[in-house]
């Protein structure tokens, strides 16, 4: 009973008097950041920023399309845009629609890329407006999608949920969603360790063109750079001087004049004097010399030295820019990557990989407009290819390229990668698989948390905990409990409530800022700056912008404006003292949350605010506009003073936590108590929630999903949390709250089997609906036959129809309602003998005939037709889809599980008057064994019950919300006034004898999830069956009717045992015995008692053997071995 | 059986002076802090050397007593007195598990075009009680299609939603803009098979409750659905069984050990369900009283108490049961539990009859 006396606590009367001015219900701040940010809604914001801001670039970027074949030809893209979803009717005609026919059509919910261009046909330059190139599919909820904006009766009226929340996409009828992908950032320098011990700086350098990864290494104390072009490594001093700076002084002073230093470098400089390099052009010779050759195919042939001065100019270190040769900023770039790697060795302050401040996430948008530039730039090669081949050859008609704009290549391209998942781009070598993952819609908080989820580039095979292991810097960024069991355990992680992620921005606005507030430019410099003590370096996006005396007044500047609105909000400054910098970044990817703003002590919100939010006279943009509260990204909350409670606030707190709960995601939201469970509980439940079933969605009933569970009464949790609401999962809730014993009885709820009441399942407790679809599509052949839809065939005595097609209409197709048991027809379909156009000269005979292909259903128990829809997919071929269903009331076997990662199967079904009873004739839905309690520690499921009861007796629910919610001494008080023990504790009857049970029972309301893994859907045996082809031994899997392994490990019991019939028998008779005829002479096996290889039938003689060592020894003898057998008389 | 109904004083008038140990053990069933003891009745014969505790009809019938407490037509409170705790028991399994009523069984779906699935409507078809005595029909046989009128009551729900002509434009409340778009118990109609309808009259059949909600249709989707009920226990489906539920308590009793006065006494009362304890006067102090230990829900909150805990004890009387029956509103309770009781009447003599045949062989 710990836990009861620490909730109560003894807290002292000066310490329950509160401070005077707390903001109370902070947390309505959270509802208006979920309206405008949040969950969902980066990825929305990145498609939007994709198709609004990001194409129009990549159209910038590859404007123009010259052909070689002609100087006067040309292409020019002026506009490009991403319209509203449509589907073409026939032929250029269209039609607006929406994603709810896509879904059941089997189509694509996309929209027409249009472009505007201006291009010459012969000597006229022409400008065409709005032509299409391609399709891009449209994700749900985004700017061009048909449901924004719409209210609630829109979307009923267009069968979409609107609580939805949109974020993917509908490809083929199928619900993508495009995962997060987490990367180490692009453009910053990590200095790191590698296994044996060195240190050394690496740069991954990103830019739209080019991706390419540039190291310094630790050679025998000097210093290399290694980059994948060059065949091995370059002494450093040599690339410096290659970049034009030739004097040794110059490199040091760049590198930085201390002693350690420059005693650190001086073997570097020892080496290029000794290999003889002096100048640019020797070092440039040199390098020239070490360039792995690419096949480049055409373009006037450079020499060596124009290659190296090339490659260093562009694709070493290619984020920092370089203009016309002058290498001072990508110089400078490199002497502060040599200095990190000197100043880590003294004391190994090496960069730590994991840290969330060097994470981007890549969303969808971002992916989304690789692929396509990708996609448009093989758009653009096939027409300059095309152009090439055809301008030469002198036609009547003039060349004209719109002719040869094909709108396949674009629209395949970009259905394919989303409906397969494949990202493979040429240009940067990706080659990604599962970047996409079909929607769960098991419950609404399957999909939900799947539009959370955060994959990690990391390999799964490899054992390392590093990046599998919970980072302090996630706090509230990412969902501590969130993670999936075994191999992808901590590689896939969920976003935290609060979390939103960055989208690109434009930084020139930032670098002109960043130059009037006294930033003075590295190029300007000699280069001794960068080591001073007093001076700081200033990054933007990882590219040095220039140095600062000041670096506190700069950042204190900077986050003035940000906070009165002059930059963006998402802009973020923080100093590194360590390494003496100040980054600002305003890339795209940062993970980032709102706080409340401290200023001197006091939080910036105060109930004023609050309260005219609540009103709604305020939304979250007003609270950022007014500076009351701002966003932090990681880096910059490791530079601040964040105070998580208001009386923790001291005098030097920047910052305010708006909630403490809202540092868990999704699925550990519904978690009630979850600060009082054992953290593994609380991850075991994130993994269920998503299992469980209940509702999906307003729209549920018109979807035809191949798979879909619902339960027939579905209630909200009793005890209810702050995420519950936000997420509106008791609009949509998966679970019922079943009334509690946790007692032992009866023994079937050993090894947390659950023993159910019979009355309460007889009365929809558990009962649920599992719903299949069977699909068909009629297709057109080319030789111009199609499938055909037959009537039921009928029985030639009764004149009705034949049992298996005895629920078909007349149009062949089956009617709703009906009852189909296993193996009758769906679809009466047949489909033509021959398909493929018949050869020329062969006779056409007048009819095609026809065999059947009905669809039949095939399962254990029997389903009914819910419904029946006829329509056509993309390919005009028409479609049809038949909806099955069936009520299942629980039965032994299924799985339940409470929100504590508490799970257990039915064990017993009991008739009610067996069941324990108390004082006021109550029965328990469910009896659960207390032993589940002590190893699991799941207080927070106790604290659940206790809250759940008193919020029974008070009519009224509780909050379980994480570090907060009704407290235990609350609701004690409750029970106790409704006559109740304190403890939820009750005197109970048992129903078997009638007599008291000698313990008190802990007894009250838990929410319990019915789990999609059901033992109908297990359930399997066989007697006799199918065998496999070749080894002649049963089939293996349920789907396969196959049969039961005696494995290896059984095998060894039976020897230990020394039961050698029964292994006989296991093993062979009841497998795959074979009579094979052997020859004693030779060992080889015969047939039909002559042996091949003797020529007599002499020795042979019969014996049966498993099939498969008949097939072993043939399969040997196929590879010259020859196995023989050695026969002897067994009584000799 | 006596049953008599006695005046609420004359009950509780005796108040306890200590008990003998043996006597505590054999009558009482102590509520501890941490668990119930002596929870199993040990008064069989020969148990205890100084009681007769072999089985007397006299003795019996002067120690039985069934006292009515409280009665209206759905639920009923009764204390039954003096008899083993297996013999009440029984009562309570039968109430809720084998006295027969009638319910929806066979349902037939002609038309269901509404949002509800056949199995949901027919399973929520199947728990709404039918008011009808099931004393006067048959049970039928399982392989029985059709039925007949001494096994079967049929009912009929014949629902279709239309738009009401008459809704104002503006409105979207929708019980003013379509008609039938609730189906309701009361919708279910009686179709009397036979002579049903001479023997139960014009309305002699109908859902107890008319105001239990089947199913929402809206304009166009229409319900025709034929159903049989048929004669069940509740042990075979909860649909059938008579009560909300039945069950029993033991009466609470709590002796004062030692007088308990002043604050101490303000405490105690505090602890137990209102009326329990009551606060007596005595020379300016209040003195605590037990005066209707019957009220108390048993929360042991006195336990709590470190001072107080020792000064009362908790018990519960072993063969005083306080039934209380919920009838589903088939039936009256008092008609379910002479039901019940012959029931158990029947079984007792089925089993004697087994046993006699037996002895025959």
């Amino acid at each position: 009973m710990e836990f009861f006396a620490h909730e109560f606590g003894n807290a002292e009367p000066q310490h329950l008097a509160a401070p005077v001015n707390t903001v109370e219900e902070k947390w309505r701040l959270l509802p208006a950041f979920l309206k405008v940010k949040g969950l969902v809604k980066q990825h929305i914001d990145s498609f939007n920023y994709f198709i609004n801001v990001e194409i129009k670039k990549i159209m910038k970027a590859n404007e123009k399309i010259t052909s070689d074949a002609d100087p006067m030809w040309y292409l020019k893209y002026l506009n490009i845009y991403v319209g509203m979803p449509d589907v073409e009717e026939s032929f250029n005609v269209t039609r607006p629609v929406c994603p709810h026919e896509c879904r059941l059509r089997d189509m694509t919910y996309s929209a027409p890329i249009t472009v505007d261009i201006e291009y010459t046909r012969g000597s006229q330059r022409i400008i065409r407006n709005a032509l299409p190139i391609g399709r891009m599919p449209i994700m749900l909820r985004s700017s061009n999608c048909v449901l924004t904006g719409k209210t609630p009766v829109e979307f009923s009226k267009l069968n979409e949920c609107p609580l939805d929340p949109g974020g993917y996409f509908i490809v083929k009828g199928q619900e993508k969603v495009i995962l997060i992908q987490e990367q180490l950032s692009k453009n910053r320098i990590i200095v790191e360790q590698d296994r044996k011990g060195a240190v050394g700086a690496s740069v991954t350098s990103s830019t739209h063109e080019k991706k390419s990864r540039t190291n310094i290494i630790v050679k025998q104390g000097r210093f290399y750079l290694r980059h994948n072009t060059l065949s091995e490594d370059a002494p450093i001093a040599i690339i410096f001087k290659a970049m034009g700076v030739e004097s040794d002084q110059e490199i040091v002073q760049m590198i930085g004049t201390e002693e350690h230093v420059m005693a650190a470098f001086a073997p570097s400089l020892e080496e290029c004097q000794k290999t003889q390099i002096f100048t640019q052009t020797q070092a440039l010779r040199f390098i020239g010399n070490k360039v792995r050759r690419q096949r480049m195919w055409g373009g006037p042939k450079k020499t060596k030295m124009e290659e190296a001065r090339e490659l260093l100019a562009s694709t070493i270190l290619t984020h920092v820019p370089v203009k016309e040769f002058n290498f001072r900023a990508k110089c400078i770039y490199l002497a502060v990557m040599v200095r990190r790697v000197i100043l880590a060795q003294g004391d190994n302050k090496v960069d730590d990989r994991d840290y969330y401040g060097n994470k981007r996430l890549e969303l969808a948008g971002q992916l989304l407009s690789l692929l396509f530039e990708d996609l448009f730039k093989k758009f653009n090669s096939e027409l300059k290819k095309i152009a090439d081949q055809i301008i030469p050859k002198q036609r009547a008609a003039q060349f004209d390229v719109v002719k040869h704009m094909r709108q396949d290549q674009i629209t395949n391209g970009m259905v394919n990668a989303i409906s397969t998942g494949n990202w493979s781009l040429k240009r940067f070598k990706m080659d990604r698989q599962g970047v996409t993952q079909v929607l769960s819609r098991l419950s609404y908080i399957s999909a939900l948390g799947m539009m959370t989820r955060i994959s990690s580039q990391f390999e799964k095979t490899r054992k390392v905990s590093g990046p599998r292991s919970l980072q302090p810097s996630q706090w509230g960024m990412l969902c501590p409990s969130d993670t999936p069991e075994g191999e992808a355990c901590g590689l896939v992680k969920n976003l935290a409530l609060m979390t939103h992620i960055t989208t690109d921005m434009e930084d020139t606005p930032i670098i002109k800022l960043a130059f009037n507030l006294g930033v003075e430019d590295v190029t300007l410099l000699c280069g001794e700056e960068l080591s001073y003590p007093s001076v700081f370096l200033v990054f933007l996006n990882g590219n040095i912008l220039g140095v600062i005396r000041d670096h506190q007044k700069l950042v204190y500047t900077f986050r003035l404006m940000r906070r009165a609105g002059f930059i963006n909000e998402f802009v973020s400054i923080s100093t590194n003292l360590t390494d003496r910098c100040v980054y600002i970044s305003s890339d795209g990817g940062r993970l980032c949350r709102p706080y409340i703003i401290v200023k001197k002590g006091h939080p910036a919100v105060t109930n004023k605010h609050i309260e005219e939010l609540s009103q709604g006279y305020r939304n979250f943009e007003d609270f950022l506009h007014e500076g009351l509260v701002e966003y932090l990204d990681v880096n910059e909350e490791n530079d601040c003073n964040i105070a998580l409670y208001e009386h923790m606030i001291t005098k030097d707190t920047t910052h305010l936590e708006i909630e403490p709960f809202t540092l868990l995601g999704v699925c550990a939201g519904l978690i009630p108590y979850p600060h009082h469970n054992q953290s593994p509980r609380n991850t075991y439940q994130c993994a269920m929630g998503k299992q469980a079933m209940g509702t999906i969605g307003y729209n549920q009933r018109n979807r035809i999903d191949t798979l879909m569970y619902l339960l027939a009464y579905p209630q909200r949790p009793m005890v209810k949390t702050k995420t519950i609401e936000l997420i509106d999962f008791e609009k949509l809730p998966a679970g019922q709250n079943a009334t509690v014993a946790v007692m032992s009885y009866s023994g079937y709820d050993i090894e947390d089997a659950l023993v159910l009441n019979k009355a309460s399942l007889d009365r929809g407790f558990g009962r649920c609906l599992v719903y299949k679809n069977a699909k068909c599509t009629l297709k057109r052949y080319t030789n111009q036959t199609f499938d055909k839809v037959m009537g039921p065939m009928l029985d030639a005595a009764t004149r009705k129809p034949i049992w298996r097609h005895s629920i078909l209409d007349a149009d062949g197709i089956c009617s709703p309602g009906e009852k189909v048991e296993n193996k009758q027809v769906l679809v009466n379909k047949s489909m033509p003998t021959v398909t493929q156009t018949p050869l020329e000269g062969s006779t056409q005979t007048g009819q095609p005939q026809y065999r059947d292909v009905p669809i039949t259903y095939k399962g254990s128990t029997d389903s009914y037709i819910e419904k029946v829809m006829i329509s056509s997919n993309a390919e005009d071929a028409f479609l049809i889809k038949i909806l099955l269903r069936q009520t299942r009331r629980p039965e032994i076997g299924d799985k339940f599980s409470s929100r504590h990662g508490q799970k257990g199967v039915c064990g017993l079904i009991v008739p009610q008057e067996d069941m324990p009873f108390c004082d006021s004739g109550i029965c328990p839905d469910i009896i659960m064994n207390p032993h589940g309690y002590p190893s699991r520690m799941t207080v927070g499921k106790l604290i659940e019950l206790l809250a759940g009861k008193a919020g029974v007796l008070d009519g009224r629910f509780h909050y379980g919300t994480a570090f907060g919610g009704s407290k235990v001494k609350d609701v004690c008080e409750d029970l106790i006034r409704y006559g109740y023990h304190y403890q939820g504790k009750d005197y109970v009857t048992s129903g078997i004898t009638g007599e008291p049970l000698e313990a008190y029972i802990y007894f009250g309301p838990v929410y319990y999830q019915k789990l999609k893994h059901m033992v109908l859907d297990k359930m399997h045996a066989r007697a006799r069956g199918p065998r496999a082809v070749l080894t002649r031994q049963p089939t293996e899997g349920r789907s396969r009717d196959g049969g039961l392994r005696l494995g290896e490990m059984e095998r060894d019991c039976l020897i230990g045992y020394g039961a050698s019939m029964l292994l006989l028998e296991r093993l062979m008779i009841s497998s795959d015995a074979f009579e094979v005829d052997v020859c004693g002479q030779c060992g080889l096996l015969g047939y039909s008692a002559w042996c091949h290889y003797c020529r007599s039938s002499c020795h042979v003689s019969s014996l049966r053997i498993p099939y498969a060592c008949k097939l072993l020894f043939q399969e040997l003898q196929s590879m010259n071995i020859v196995p023989r057998l050695k026969l002897s008389r067994y009584n000799e | 059986i006596y049953i008599t109904l006695r005046p609420e004083k004359e009950r509780y008038s005796k108040m306890a002076a200590p008990m003998r140990n043996v006597d505590e053990i054999r009558n009482r069933v102590i509520l501890g802090e941490f668990g119930v003891k002596n929870v199993h009745s040990t008064d069989f014969p020969g148990n205890y050397p100084e009681y007769d505790d072999t089985w007397n009809q006299k003795k019996f019938q002067k120690n039985f007593r069934i006292d009515i407490i409280q009665m209206d037509e759905n639920s009923m409170e009764f204390d039954m007195v003096g008899i083993d705790a297996a013999i009440a028991n029984a009562f309570r399994r039968i109430l809720l598990a084998e006295v027969p009523t009638m319910a929806v069984e066979k349902v037939f779906i002609y038309n269901n075009t509404s949002i509800i699935q056949d199995e949901i409507l027919a399973h929520r078809l199947g728990l709404i009680p039918i008011k009808a005595d099931p004393r006067l029909f048959e049970y039928r046989n399982a392989d029985d299609e059709e039925g007949t009128e001494i096994d079967t009551i049929q009912l009929q729900l014949k629902v279709k939603c239309t738009r009401n002509p008459r809704a104002s434009k503006d409105s979207s409340d929708p019980s003013e803009l379509y008609i039938n778009h609730m189906v309701y118990s009361r919708d279910m109609k009686w179709v009397p098979i036979g002579n049903q309808a001479d023997v139960f009259g014009e309305a002699g059949i109908a859902p107890v409750h008319g105001d239990i909600l089947l199913a929402q249709l809206r304009p166009g989707q229409e319900l025709d659905i034929v159903m049989h009920c048929v004669k069940g226990i509740g042990k075979d489906h909860a649909k059938f069984s008579p009560v909300a539920t039945a069950s029993y308590r033991l009466l609470p009793e709590i002796t004062l050990l030692q007088p308990v006065k002043g604050e101490m006494a303000e405490r105690l009362k505090r602890c137990f369900s209102p009326g329990v304890i009551e606060l007596e006067s005595i020379e300016g102090t209040p003195v605590a009283k037990v005066v209707n230990s019957r009220l108390d829900t048993c929360s042991r909150e006195v336990l709590r108490h470190d001072d107080l805990k020792n000064l009362v004890k908790l018990g519960r009387v072993r063969d005083h049961f306080i039934f209380s029956v919920e009838s589903t509103g088939i039936l009256a309770p008092d008609i379910l539990v002479s039901e019940a009781i012959k029931v158990l009447m029947a079984k007792c003599r089925k089993f004697l009859n087994e046993l006699d045949s037996v002895e025959m062989e």
